[in-house]
C-alpha cells in the first residue's frame, strides 16, 4: 500500500482512487467519499489516521475505491491543504492542462 | 504492412473476451484489486495519478491511416480528446474509465490493434527504426524481424512471467535510430557471410536507476537462428535473473554480475544444446511470408529533384525551414521521409489531439501509401512522400499545428509525463520541457545551436531517457520540493553512452537558466561543424561545471 506520510507530520487526510473510473477521491468526516479535497476529514495524529485507514479498508472490500493512503496536510481552519506537490497536483489536475482534471469542472 | 492472419485475429479477440470477463468480475466484487492488478497490467491498464491509463501497442511503430483514425476515435469517445505517443512507440490514454476499457479494446481489435505486451513482466512490444524500409543504406527492413519476434514472443508461456519487463529493439541501419544499445536486447542487422541478413545481438542495456550500455553477445547470427539465439538469451535470463529484488531483476544486472563474456558463454552453451532450438529454426518460407507483408509499395519512377518542390523551397521561407529539419533522405529517387513534430514550442511532447491524429491519417492515406510511423523520440513519420507533394503536405501539417520545424533541435525533446500524470514520478517533466522550448523558441537560434537532444524524466525510472540525452534532466524530490539533476554527454545512437552527472541539482526556477548556461558554454567552446555532443566529448565536463557553479 502506498505511503505518502512523513513520520514527523501531524495532520493527515486520506485519499484513494474510485474503482470505476480511477478518479481521486477523499474520505469525508461522515465516512463518505468526495471528489473535492476541501471535503476531506483531517486526522490529528497517528491513531486517528489509522482509524481512517480502517474505514478505507472497508470501502476497498466494498469495491468502491482502490489504493487508499494517508497524506500529509497543513490545516487552514478546517480545510486540509496538501503539503506535497504530488498531492496538490492530484487534487486539481495536470499543471500543464488546466482544462483537465478537477480544476476543469 | 503486416496484416493479421486468422490466428492473430483469434488470439486478440479471445484476449478481449477474457479481459471483458475479468473487468466484469472485478466490478461485481468477485476479484480483489490484488487479484485484478496483474490481469489489468497484462492488458496495458495502469492506475495513475488522476485516472486509469491505457497503453496501446503500436508494434515497431508502424500504423495505417485506418489504425491512426481509430486511435483518434478512442481519444474522442473514451478519453479527453488526445493521446500521448511514447518512447516505446506506443500511445497512452490518460483518462479512460475502467468500465469502458473492454469497449476500447473491442474497438481497437477491429483495426488489428490491442494493448498486449505493453505492460507486465513479459517481452514488451518490439520497437524499431522509424525509417525502416525507406532509409538509404539500410541492410534489411528491421520490421520483418521485429514482426517475427512479436509472433514468437506474444503469449510465449515461458516468457509470460519473467523476472521483469523485457525490451527488444531492432535496427537494420548502421545509424541507430532505435536506441538498440539501451535495450535489454538490441539487434542490428548486418550482412552475413553468405550475403544474407545476419544479426549482431547486444544484451544487458537499459536505463532506470542502473543505466547500462548493452554488450555484444552474438555476432553475425544467421537469420534462421534468430529465434533460437533469442531463446537461449531468454532462458539464461529466466534461469538466473533475480526475482528477490525488483531493482536487480533486469537482464542488465545479470549481465553485469556475470560479466558480459560469461553471459555470452552461457548463452552460446544454451544455444549449442539445441533443445527446442531446432523447432525454432526459421524456415525460408516463413521468413519470406513475413517479408512479403513489408514489400515496398508501388513507387513511381521519378527524377530525384522536383521543380515544384525546388520552387516552393526558394519562395517560401517557412517551408524551407521545415524542409531543412523535418525531411530525411529516402532510398527511392523523387521521394522523401517526412517527420511530423509533436513538439510545438511550449507544447506537450508527444501529445496529439484527435483532430491531429485524423489529419495525419488523412495525409498518410493521400500521400504516403497509407502508412505512419511513431518514433521513439515521440514524433510521427510519413515514410513515403513524393517530393512533388511535400509543399501540400507541409501546408496541411501547418494547418493542423503539426509543422514545427525542429526535428533534432533543442526543442525536440523527449519528455515523460512526469508528476503531472504519473504515479511513480517525483517531479514534473512536461512543464520543464515547455519552459526550455519557450526559452529557445527563436528558430534561428535553434539552428545555430544545431543538433541537441534534451531528454527529461520525472523519476529515476528514466521513461524520458535522461541518461542518454546530450543534456539529460532528472526530476528528484527533496523533502517535497522538485529539483532537477543534470547529466551531460549521453547518447542513444550507435555510439551509445550514459551521461555524466554535472553536479548538484537545480531548483525548478534555476533549471532553464542552467540549460541556457550549458548551451552557451557549448557555443563558446565549439569548433566548426561540431554539434553539442562532439564538443562535450572533446572538452569534457569541467568547463560546464565551471560555468554552472562558478558563483556557488
Amino acid at each position: 500500500m502506498a505511503q505518502h506520510i512523513n513520520k514527523k507530520a501531524r495532520f493527515h487526510s486520506l485519499t484513494a482512487n474510485r474503482l470505476l473510473d480511477g478518479e481521486p477521491v477523499y474520505l469525508t468526516g461522515d465516512h463518505d467519499w468526495s471528489e473535492v479535497l476541501s471535503d476531506a476529514v483531517i486526522a490529528d495524529g497517528k491513531d486517528e489516521g489509522a482509524k481512517l485507514m480502517d474505514v478505507a479498508a472497508q470501502a476497498v472490500k466494498d469495491q468502491h475505491v482502490v489504493n487508499p493512503y494517508l497524506f500529509d496536510v497543513d490545516v487552514d481552519g478546517t480545510t486540509p491543504k496538501p503539503i506535497s506537490v504530488r498531492e496538490q497536483i492530484r487534487a486539481t489536475g495536470p499543471t500543464v492542462r488546466l482544462d483537465l482534471g478537477k480544476q476543469a469542472s | 504492412m503486416y496484416r493479421y492472419d486468422e490466428f492473430d485475429h483469434t488470439i486478440v479477440k479471445e484476449r478481449v473476451t477474457e479481459f471483458t470477463g475479468q473487468v466484469k468480475r472485478r466490478l461485481a466484487g468477485e476479484l480483489t484489486e490484488d487479484e485484478f492488478k496483474p490481469l489489468r497490467l497484462m492488458n496495458g491498464l495502469y492506475l495513475q495519478l488522476h485516472a486509469y491509463m491505457l497503453r496501446v501497442a503500436i508494434p515497431y511503430g508502424t500504423l495505417s491511416g485506418t489504425q491512426m483514425r481509430m486511435l483518434a476515435h478512442v481519444a474522442r469517445k473514451y478519453d479527453k480528446g488526445y493521446g500521448h505517443f511514447t518512447t516505446r512507440q506506443n500511445i497512452q490514454y490518460n483518462w479512460p474509465k475502467l468500465k469502458d476499457v473492454p469497449d476500447i479494446l473491442d474497438d481497437l481489435a477491429t483495426v488489428e490493434m490491442h494493448a498486449i505486451q505493453t505492460s507486465g513482466n513479459c517481452i514488451r512490444n518490439v520497437t524499431s527504426d522509424q525509417y525502416a524500409g525507406v532509409a538509404a543504406g539500410e541492410i534489411d527492413d528491421p520490421r520483418v524481424w521485429a514482426e517475427i519476434l512479436r509472433q514468437w514472443s506474444t503469449f510465449h508461456p515461458e516468457y509470460t512471467f519473467l523476472p521483469r519487463k523485457f525490451k527488444i529493439a531492432v535496427t537494420g541501419h548502421s545509424n541507430d535510430r532505435a536506441a538498440i544499445k539501451m535495450h535489454d536486447v538490441g539487434i542490428i542487422i548486418v550482412e552475413g557471410d553468405n550475403g544474407e541478413p545476419a544479426f549482431d545481438i547486444y544484451a544487458g542495456g537499459g536505463q532506470g536507476r542502473t543505466p547500462m550500455v548493452a554488450h555484444l553477445v552474438g555476432q553475425k547470427i544467421p537469420a534462421r537462428d534468430l529465434l533460437h539465439f533469442m531463446d537461449a538469451i531468454m532462458r539464461v535470463y529466466n534461469m538466473h535473473g533475480r526475482r528477490d529484488n525488483l531493482y536487480k531483476a533486469r537482464i542488465k544486472i545479470l549481465v553485469h554480475a556475470l560479466g558480459a563474456e560469461e553471459f555470452a558463454r552461457q548463452v552460446k552453451e544454451e544455444f549449442a544444446k539445441g533443445g527446442a532450438g531446432e523447432d525454432l529454426k526459421l524456415p525460408d518460407g516463413e521468413i519470406e511470408r513475413i517479408r512479403a507483408y513489408f514489400a515496398p509499395p508501388a513507387y513511381e519512377t521519378l527524377p530525384d529533384s522536383d521543380a515544384g518542390y525546388e520552387k516552393a523551397l526558394a519562395e517560401d521561407k517557412a517551408f524551407a525551414q521545415w524542409a531543412r529539419t523535418n525531411l530525411a533522405d529516402h532510398k527511392v529517387p523523387g521521394y522523401a521521409i517526412v517527420n511530423v513534430s509533436l513538439k510545438p514550442i511550449g507544447g506537450i511532447a508527444g501529445d496529439a489531439s484527435d483532430a491531429q491524429m485524423d489529419a495525419v491519417a488523412d495525409l498518410a492515406e493521400t500521400f504516403s501509401f497509407d502508412e505512419v510511423r511513431v518514433t521513439h523520440e515521440q514524433n510521427l513519420t510519413l515514410p513515403d512522400v513524393k517530393k512533388s507533394d511535400l509543399y501540400e503536405v507541409w501546408k496541411r501539417l501547418d494547418a493542423a499545428l503539426l509543422a514545427t520545424p525542429n526535428i533534432g533541435l533543442i526543442s525536440d525533446m523527449i519528455v515523460c509525463p512526469g508528476l503531472d500524470y504519473c504515479d511513480l514520478a517525483n517531479a514534473r517533466s512536461i512543464s520543464i520541457g515547455q519552459m526550455i522550448s519557450e526559452r529557445f523558441a527563436d528558430l534561428d537560434k535553434e539552428h545555430d545551436i544545431g543538433e541537441l537532444k534534451v531528454k527529461i524524466s520525472g523519476c529515476i525510472n528514466a521513461c524520458g531517457h535522461h541518461h542518454v540525452g546530450h543534456i539529460g534532466i532528472l526530476g528528484v524530490d527533496k523533502k517535497g520540493v522538485e529539483f532537477y539533476q543534470v547529466t551531460l554527454g549521453g547518447s542513444a545512437d550507435e555510439n551509445a553512452a550514459v551521461g555524466d552527472i554535472v553536479g548538484p541539482a537545480f531548483t525548478e526556477d534555476e533549471i532553464v537558466g542552467a540549460i541556457e548556461t550549458i548551451v552557451e558554454t557549448f557555443v563558446a567552446n565549439r569548433k566548426d561543424g561540431e554539434i553539442f555532443l562532439d564538443t562535450y566529448r572533446r572538452i569534457g565536463i569541467d568547463p560546464f561545471k565551471e560555468t554552472l557553479y562558478a558563483a556557488a
